[in-house]
């Protein structure tokens, strides 16, 4: 397993123009390492639904390069998402899995077959172009560069370090974060894009 | 043909209606009743069918699709769309963007009991989540479609089409 800042300060390096949606408690980590903000986008609001609605916008707009950084918490709730991303065949899809094996904001209980299911072999079996799997950081980020460069649908799964909060959820201290529709408005600005 | 087979709704109403409304994508799970009606948009050139894995998906994927400047439609069936219920609320009504959703009605009636609980409970879903509705049931009623995407743009919100007809004319006979 590795820490989901370091996988992310790897990654960034070679985020280029990429719109970026992170899912999850190890998504918040993102918010410090981005480099272009404009390009970062929340598309969340209902349970397991990022990661189609990533696939919306990366079919909306197929010549810029969507890269999704979703949960397995939230993949295990949608798991059709992975034939329906593979039937659409979104050439500029990145599909990140970040892995930490429980549901870490409800104190850590453990997903559904947590130590044993194997995402990327879901993930390759329904049809993504290439699949990949880390479970530690000097592999990943050896490899992150020709990842960035594959057509998609690209899946990546990855062994995160839980951060797991167990503390009550109203004496949780949470950074202030953007919220959805100020992310798509910066974002449709930045690509002129305006809602028909 | 009969002045009641004459008065059928039709499938190529609806894509006319989807096509004057500058539709770009259908995102949908077909149903047994509607088959036609999805071979018939899947011929369109200027149309981008969408097939989902469960009708959830549906209005996350119609999300991202109109954050990106496309116009879809959410086609699914009367069932699809109670199983969608966090998905309406969180990825449309609370998202404040123009949607019309298609909803098969299945088990409607005028003429008598309705006896099947998907129909008794479709427009008590949509009271519930506050989502206006117009019911189709023949051709005449198709350019209620075109109602809707105005009530939708207007209001920024999502709008539901009710196709009370599933049981006729989508088929090929």
């Amino acid at each position: 397993m590795f820490d989901s800042a370091d996988m992310f300060r790897a990654f960034v390096q070679h985020r280029d123009k990429s719109i970026v949606l992170v899912t999850g408690t190890a998504g918040r980590d993102w918010k410090e390492i981005s480099d272009n903000e404009s390009r970062d986008l929340s598309l969340q609001g209902a349970m397991g639904q990022t990661n189609t609605a990533a696939l919306g916008f990366a079919l909306a707009q197929p010549n810029e390069k969507v890269v999704l950084f979703d949960s397995e918490g939230s993949l295990q709730m949608n798991m059709g998402v992975l034939g329906t991303v593979a039937g659409m065949k979104p050439k500029n899809f990145v599909h990140f899995l970040m892995d930490n094996e429980c549901y870490a904001t409800t104190g850590g209980q453990p997903v559904p077959n947590a130590g044993d299911i194997n995402y990327a072999g879901m993930a390759r079996e329904a049809g993504y172009k290439a699949t990949f799997e880390f479970d530690n950081l000097e592999d990943f980020a050896d490899s992150i560069e020709r990842i960035m460069k594959e057509e998609g649908p690209v899946f990546v799964a990855m062994k995160m370090i839980p951060k797991v909060e167990n503390e009550p959820i109203g004496r949780r201290v949470r950074k202030p974060q953007r919220s959805r529709a100020e992310t798509i408005k910066v974002l449709q600005a930045e690509l002129g894009i305006s809602v028909a | 043909m009969t002045q009641q087979q004459a008065a059928l709704l039709k499938p190529e109403s609806l894509v006319a209606e989807f096509k004057k409304n500058g539709v770009t994508h259908i995102v949908t799970i077909p149903d047994s009743e509607t088959n036609y009606l999805y071979e018939l948009m899947k011929e369109q050139d200027w149309l981008e069918v969408v097939p989902s894995s469960r009708e959830g998906e549906t209005f996350a994927i119609a999300l991202g699709l109109i954050v990106g400047g496309k116009v879809p439609v959410c086609v699914i069936q009367n069932t699809g769309m109670m199983e969608s219920g966090d998905s309406i609320r969180g990825m449309s009504i609370d998202a404040g963007f123009p949607l019309v959703m298609l909803i098969g009605y299945r088990g409607w009636t005028r003429h008598g009991v309705i006896t099947d609980s998907a129909a008794r409970y479709t427009e008590t879903f949509l009271h519930a989540m506050g989502i206006n509705y117009y019911l189709l049931e023949t051709d005449d009623d198709a350019s209620r479609i075109s109602i809707a995407f105005e009530e939708a743009r207007a209001q920024s919100r999502p709008v539901a089409v009710l196709v009370g007809d599933e049981y006729h004319g989508f088929n090929r006979m």
